[in-house]
């Protein structure tokens, strides 16, 4: 397992050095948003509208945040499960997202497009919120307000730590994991 | 005849939803760190030490556990001789409990969780309404209970109706198959909350109320129900999905099981899981 610091946009040559287990910590802009963004985002495409934020080279991170109190960037901002997201990660990859981060398994069409796309899927620590928000250093909403917490934000992170579940060559750290510890009865 | 007021009872509802979503409890704590002792992964044990920073963060900057700062779901005890005292403009109990759980989501930074319909889903914008399960007992007890109760493991609940022939086994593989495919979702490592009997809804209700039993990891006091308990956690154990589903050998943290009387047709199981992020706390006035 290796570790590697990057700063966001990501490029292909970047991606092609992760592998499933890996520590990753991430500085520079991430996009945030969860179901309803998603919703929203992948009707502007069937449309054939432009999405409010440009995914090429970027990543996206699940979370939808608890309010920030006075003087800070952001409140409690751990990730959300990923699975949700399913039905949407693959438009959105295919349009150059290089990235999205949360918690749980993704689908086999996620997969695939991970594979296809020359992208990873990256999970932070669900149920850490309070400790990742550490990470975040400013945050602006850039899209959909009034969705509240599910808005789209745009947040800088400085040392975001991340571990890749799956890579672009098909490594999956969920079923590794769960094969080495696993006892049979 | 025992006097409650209900502006007391928004007060201490206002902070109750705070105080459980900003400090672990110690005894959700210990199970913590009892299964990091049993753990072997690397990866696993990361995720353990990120656990108790975490509580240690929110504690001190008074920070949400976890961004899901859930459905606020309660659990009343009212006994019959309470007498409630309509103060403060507060018209009943289930409003003081209502406003003293929108004041403190609000007044906690806590995140607004609910949408107005399910299919529609526009945000109330105040995490109500809230979910209450009232229960009238004789006398003069006045006991609530508060679970912050996130989607992300609420989603990976399920109830079956089986048929007694499937008996105590049918019901612990029904468990462990939930757990099992529940699998990195529901933020491992997870608490496994067992309602068996009662009928359809009483089943689920049941699984939820296992959730609140104090303190964690405690067994049932029927040694039957117990030894069950017993043995699923070491089931569950054994699936190696791990804290995160990362692998390792702690994939939950405790199993709870409560039962009831059922049909004689029936024999209904229902499955509640819960995150590591245990959010459960109670007064009594």
């Amino acid at each position: 397992m290796s570790e590697h610091r990057i700063t966001t946009p990501v490029s292909d040559e970047t991606i092609a050095l992760f592998k499933a287990g890996d520590k990753i910590y991430i500085s520079g802009y991430l996009y945030t948003g969860r179901d309803s963004a998603h919703k929203k985002l992948i009707d502007l495409v069937k449309e054939g509208k432009d999405l409010p934020i440009d995914v090429k080279g970027q990543m996206i991170y699940y979370v939808g945040p608890t309010p920030a109190r006075p003087g800070k960037p952001i409140g409690s901002a751990g990730p959300t499960t990923s699975y949700r997201m399913d039905s949407y990660a693959p438009t959105l990859y295919a349009m150059g997202l290089k990235g999205t981060i949360g918690k749980g398994a993704r689908s086999a069409e996620v997969k695939d497009s991970l594979k296809k796309n020359k992208a990873v899927y990256l999970a932070s620590v669900g149920g850490a919120g309070a400790l990742i928000s550490k990470s975040i250093v400013e945050a602006e909403v850039i899209a959909y307000p009034e969705l509240g917490p599910e808005a789209i934000r745009r947040v800088k992170v400085k040392d975001f730590p991340c571990i890749v579940i799956n890579d672009m060559y098909g490594g999956d750290l969920y079923e590794e994991g769960k094969k080495q510890y696993r006892i049979a009865e | 005849m025992k006097t409650i007021h209900l502006s007391e009872v928004r007060d201490r509802i206002k902070d109750l939803v705070q105080k459980a979503n900003f400090e672990l409890q110690d005894d959700v704590l210990a199970v913590i760190t009892s299964m990091e002792k049993v753990e072997e992964s690397p990866a696993a044990l990361a995720v353990f030490e990120q656990m108790k920073q975490n509580a240690d963060v929110a504690r001190e900057e008074r920070l949400g556990l976890c961004q899901d700062t859930g459905l606020a779901v309660f659990f009343v005890e009212l006994g019959e001789d309470v007498e409630l005292d309509k103060n403060d403009g507060i018209q009943s109990l289930k409003h003081a409990i209502e406003e003293g759980a929108r004041l403190g989501y609000q007044e906690g930074y806590l995140r607004k969780s609910v949408v107005e319909d399910p299919i529609r889903r526009k945000n109330t914008g105040d995490n109500t309404p809230v979910f209450i399960h009232w229960e009238l007992e004789p006398g003069e007890t006045f006991k609530i209970t508060f679970i912050a109760k996130g989607g992300g493991a609420e989603n990976m609940s399920a109830i079956r109706m089986f048929a007694p022939a499937a008996g105590q086994e049918g019901i612990e593989d029904f468990v462990v198959e939930t757990a099992e495919r529940g699998g990195s979702n529901p933020c491992p490592p997870i608490i496994v909350g067992v309602g068996v009997g009662g009928n359809f809804e009483y089943s689920a209700l049941l699984a939820k109320k296992a959730l609140l039993r104090r303190p964690l990891g405690s067994h049932n006091s029927d040694p039957f129900y117990a030894e069950m308990e017993k043995r699923l956690l070491e089931r569950i154990n054994k699936l190696g999905i791990g804290p995160q589903g990362m692998g390792g050998r702690c994939t939950a943290l405790a199993v709870h099981v409560e039962s009831f009387p059922c049909h004689i047709a029936s024999m209904p199981a229902a499955v509640n899981i819960q995150c590591h992020s245990h959010r459960v706390l109670s007064f009594e006035m």
